[in-house]
């Protein structure tokens, strides 16, 4: 496999639906980095990392995963990645074990790394009790903890959520937040978008703010204060500005 | 709101409703179809006429005076229209039962449940009717057309047995409920309602195939030793044919009949309706520990997606009661089968259309469920196998189940009969492939739970799928006779095949 220092590089990347939803970005994601991509809603988030993840094709531009060419490879990528939408993709009529089986043999694990490292998700997220229930009986949080085992079983070098704590309990946030902390440690590369600004600021390594498809502002929490020219000012206030900013006609902005 | 006024309001919103939903099942949710969808119903009624017409022109003739024969026919024609009554009544008990959609917001509202209930019993009631109205409205039409205006009353005794029909399938449903609990209904009460709707049909398959070896259902009814032993003419049995044939007082009876049956149900179940439902929803899902497969065992992942598939059709109890449904109609060519061991081979031509008809009828519900209902698209798509890989395993897992299926049926008929087994093989073979093809070529994205409405999603798909399987039957069934005719409709459904490939989206939705 080749090496990069980037888990994730992205250039000149475009996706035009009925407007340009991604509008030639450009964004690196350093490996063993908590990346948070921040943005309103309909700024492009979604559609990039759904790029990303081989979910849809781009009309232009490059993407690197793990030094490797995503498009013209998307196998060889999609072998070090994992992508975790809002809605949990899981099958009703499995069990959460029978669930990560499939997922494991999917990624070619081995049948006892995937059992080892199945039951330890399942203990690590609380499943275990519910390792034999079908999945149709399961509350929207644990559904979203099964998604996101299935996601770990195969250890990704690189995972990518989508809004994954929507709709989770205080507890089961925070169990899910302690996992991708220990990912990150492990040295995976996380991104992740949300729209809970807190979650960013306390998580995150670096942030990214994305705007009408285009990368807007990048950096730790420090660096985006300081491009807003505010003090102590909380991430809820610099996103603002700096959507605000974006937004603005370009010669006020030029000005 | 006065107490009428609120049941007269719930009636009409449960009416624009159903109305709203029939509309978008009929323009697939498309606006500015409904002219084009009501050329089609004109075309497809003036259609269904001219089949009644070949059908029944010849028995329109039953005057004021007919014989045991006419009222055999009659009643038989309406006790095949009950059964599909009482099927479709008891799937609409069964889905007011578990769908969940307003029964939330009905219950915790402070209308009383018991009168909401009334009303829903009611519409269904009138629902199951006017669909048998309409299935029945060529054959009346045609019956009145050229038999005398006599007919018409046909029209009463149909929206009778539709009435009570409706009001049995509320209490069978709840009978199950009380006896077997609300875990078990809803899978029961599925299976059961298959089996009314075919097993009318099939019994009097059976029966012609033991008698006269014949899959013709009609050589029961109209054989002598039926005739010799039914009732007298002047029977009770015969009320709802006399009513048929325009009997004013045999056709109050019966519509009073259904019409005091409506009225039982809602008194005796409205009440305790609501409480079912409740049950119904809050053991909607087993909590209990399942009997999980074996897992981790490893294997490649085409052999993980094919498993995924057979584990997810197998729990499926919708899947399971329709499949076990069309297991069913595949029980008289069994019969036919077994007959053929015993007494010659020539009915068992009649073997082969049925299974090439059945195969393609199945595989076209699997592969749809294979492939398009795939329930977390997402993962399977970001998994690191090629796309093509990914097909061709959910392609195999459903070859595989017809194979298992049909296997069952071509072994015997390899040892009975190889030619015509080769002919049968082939034809499944070649109708679930093409049934596949054709659901891979429009494929959509979709849930597993939309299986019911699949049909909405591409009319195009839902006819090619049909005439598929209708034309590679008639080519096996004309290979198996031995006439060159087979070439024919072989080249036709292949032409078929490349109109509908041709016609099909270029990329998937």
């Amino acid at each position: 496999m080749p090496h990069s220092r980037a888990a994730l590089e992205i250039l000149n990347l475009c996706k035009r639906f009925e407007r340009p939803a991604v509008d030639h970005l450009d964004l690196t994601v350093r490996k063993g980095e908590f990346y948070a991509l921040l943005g309103p809603n309909g700024a492009g988030k979604t559609t990039t990392l759904r790029m990303v993840s081989g979910l849809l094709k781009p009309d232009a531009g490059a993407i690197t995963v793990e030094g490797i060419d995503a498009l013209a490879d998307p196998v060889a990528a999609k072998r070090v990645m994992a992508w975790v939408s809002d809605e949990p993709m899981i099958y009703d009529k499995l069990t959460p074990l029978e669930y990560l089986d499939f997922v494991a043999r999917l990624w070619s694990v081995g049948a006892v790394t995937a059992k080892t490292r199945a039951h330890t998700l399942m203990e690590w997220l609380q499943l275990t009790p519910h390792a034999h229930q079908r999945c149709e009986g399961l509350s929207k949080g644990m559904r979203q903890k099964v998604a996101l085992a299935g996601a770990l079983v195969h250890e990704p070098d690189l995972l990518i959520l989508d809004e994954p704590l929507t709709g989770l309990d205080a507890a089961s946030a925070r169990q899910v937040k302690s996992v991708l902390r220990e990912r990150v440690e492990a040295g995976g590369t996380v991104i992740m978008t949300t729209h809970i600004l807190e979650i960013a600021e306390r998580m995150a390594d670096r942030i990214g703010v994305i705007n009408a498809g285009r990368l807007v502002a990048e950096g730790t929490l420090e660096e985006l204060r300081r491009q807003v020219g505010g003090g102590d000012a909380s991430l809820e206030d610099t996103f603002l500005a700096l959507v605000a900013q974006q937004d603005a006609p370009a010669e006020v902005v030029a000005a | 709101m006065n107490d009428t006024a609120t049941l007269t309001w719930f009636a009409g919103h449960e009416f624009r409703l159903a109305w709203r939903d029939w509309l978008s099942m009929m323009t697939a949710g498309k606006r500015g179809r409904e002219r084009v969808v009501a050329v089609v119903l004109v075309i497809f009624i003036a259609l269904m006429h001219l089949f009644a017409w070949s059908m029944v022109a010849r028995v329109a003739g039953i005057g004021a005076h007919p014989d045991k024969a006419a009222f055999i026919g009659i009643t038989g024609s309406l006790l095949l229209s009950f059964s599909l009554m009482l099927s479709q009544a008891m799937e609409s008990v069964t889905r007011a039962f578990y769908a969940r959609s307003d029964l939330e917001l009905i219950l915790s509202s402070p209308v009383e449940s018991a009168r909401v209930f009334a009303v829903r019993i009611g519409a269904l009631s009138i629902s199951t009717a006017l669909l048998g109205l309409v299935l029945a409205a060529p054959v009346i039409n045609v019956l009145a057309f050229i038999g005398g205006v006599h007919w018409l009353a046909a029209y009463g005794v149909v929206a009778a047995m539709g009435l009570f029909a409706s009001a049995l399938a509320v209490a069978l449903t709840v009978a199950l409920f009380r006896s077997i609990g609300p875990k078990r209904t809803r899978l029961v009460a599925q299976i059961v309602a298959a089996v009314i709707g075919a097993a009318f049909v099939i019994g009097l398959q059976v029966a012609a195939i033991l008698s006269y070896g014949t899959i013709s259902r009609l050589s029961v009814l109209e054989s002598a030793g039926v005739i010799g032993h039914a009732p007298a003419l002047a029977s009770w049995l015969w009320w709802p044919a006399r009513a048929a044939l325009g009997d004013a007082g045999a056709l109050a009876v019966v519509v009073g009949i259904g019409l005091v049956s409506v009225a039982l149900a809602i008194a005796a179940f409205s009440a305790s309706f609501g409480d079912h439902v409740v049950a119904a929803s809050g053991i909607a899902f087993d909590q209990r520990r399942q009997r999980t497969a074996t897992v981790f065992r490893g294997g490649s992942p085409r052999g993980a997606l094919r498993r995924k598939e057979w584990m997810l059709l197998k729990r499926d109890p919708w899947l399971v009661s329709q499949t076990l449904m069309q297991l069913l109609y595949l029980l008289p060519p069994a019969l036919l089968l077994w007959k053929g061991f015993a007494h010659g081979h020539g009915a068992l031509v009649l073997l082969v259309p049925v299974l090439v008809m059945a195969a393609g009828q199945l595989a076209g519900g699997l592969a749809w469920l294979a492939i398009s209902g795939e329930d977390a698209p997402d993962l399977v798509a970001t998994a690191p196998v090629p796309a093509g890989a990914i097909i061709r395993a959910k392609v195999e897992a459903v070859m595989m189940v017809i194979a298992g299926v049909f296997g069952v049926f071509l072994l015997p008929l390899a040892w009975v009969a190889p030619y015509l087994a080769l002919i049968a093989g082939a034809g499944v073979l070649t109708a679930a492939g093409s049934a596949t093809a054709i659901q891979l070529w429009f494929r959509t994205q979709a849930k597993r739970s939309q299986f019911r409405r699949r049909q909405t999603s591409s009319r195009m798909a839902t006819f090619a799928e049909a005439f598929s399987s209708i034309t590679w039957a008639g080519t096996a069934a004309l290979a198996a006779a031995g006439t060159w005719l087979a070439l024919v409709f072989g080249l036709i459904a292949l032409l078929l095949l490349a109109g509908t490939r041709i016609l099909a989206p270029r990329a998937p939705a």
